[in-house]
């Protein structure tokens, strides 16, 4: 910290050619913050359903709306995507998956996988 | 823990509260799957079950922990000038704690209705 020489930045997002790993690390970011945006709204929703008989009943009517629906499905994406991701990190964490070939795979399979399960969760959720 | 190790420290506190996340998500989705509550008897009378409601606890606990610490990291990555850098941490941790305070209220409510 003590050595504050200037360094080149270059941060033209148009220009900068961002590897498969960097673009799911993005991703993975980019949801965590999203979801912990959501946390108020999930407790809300966890608090009405436990209410009584009419506030469960509330709580599976806004389920059902078709606009949450679509919402759902983009939370429970952010959510398969950061999870994914994070079991990535955890096992790359024990060494596994550093290697070149495998660490642009994985997160390349983790980045593609995440909307089709959240799309068959989904499916069997509603 | 010293104060040099308070990074490992909130390291290994995401970490940790990341494998207690899958583990109870996957036991959500499993429960939802074979048993998804018809109503709102069942469903409440499922979160009182005091395995089901210790496991709640520890999910909120785990998750909360986990925001706090990842939004830190993401908050200290962006935000620089101390001032603001300080307000906005502070407020965070203030709406987090609100939740904690919420959902062990709601959680509590629903072992002794
Ligand atoms: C479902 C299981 C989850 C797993 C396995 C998981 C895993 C992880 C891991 C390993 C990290 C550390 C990444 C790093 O140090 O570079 C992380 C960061 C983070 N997580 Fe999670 N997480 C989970 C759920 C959640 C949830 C539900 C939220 C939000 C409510 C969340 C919010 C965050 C945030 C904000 C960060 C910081 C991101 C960053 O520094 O780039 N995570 N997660």
């Amino acid at each position: 910290m003590l050595d504050t020489k200037p360094r080149p930045v270059f941060l033209n997002l148009f220009k900068i050619r961002l590897p498969m790993a960097g673009i799911m690390s993005i991703i993975h970011r980019a949801t965590g913050v999203v979801m912990v945006l959501c946390i108020p709204l999930l407790i809300y929703l966890f608090d009405l359903s436990l209410s009584g008989a009419d506030g469960f009943a509330a709580v599976k009517a806004i389920l059902g709306v078709g606009l949450v629906k679509l919402i759902l499905f983009l939370m429970l994406w952010a959510l398969m995507h950061h999870l994914l991701a994070g079991i990535r990190y955890l096992l790359i964490d024990i060494d596994i998956g550093v290697e070149k070939p495998l660490f642009r795979q994985t997160a390349l399979a983790v980045t593609v996988a995440a909307p089709v399960v959240a799309l068959i969760l989904l499916g069997g959720l509603l | 823990m010293s104060r040099r190790a308070s990074g490992l420290k909130a390291w290994f506190l995401q970490r940790a509260s990341a494998i207690y996340l899958i583990l109870f998500f996957l036991y959500m989705l499993l429960h939802f799957i074979a048993d998804a509550p018809a109503d709102h008897a069942a469903w409440q009378s499922w979160v009182a079950q005091p395995l089901v409601g210790f496991g709640l606890l520890l999910f909120f606990a785990s998750l909360l922990l986990h925001a706090w610490v990842g939004i830190r990291d993401v908050v200290i990555d962006y935000v620089h000038p101390t001032a603001i850098r300080v307000s906005v941490l502070t407020a965070i941790g203030f709406v987090l704690i609100g939740c904690a305070l919420w959902v062990l209220q709601v959680i509590i409510l629903a072992h002794v209705a």
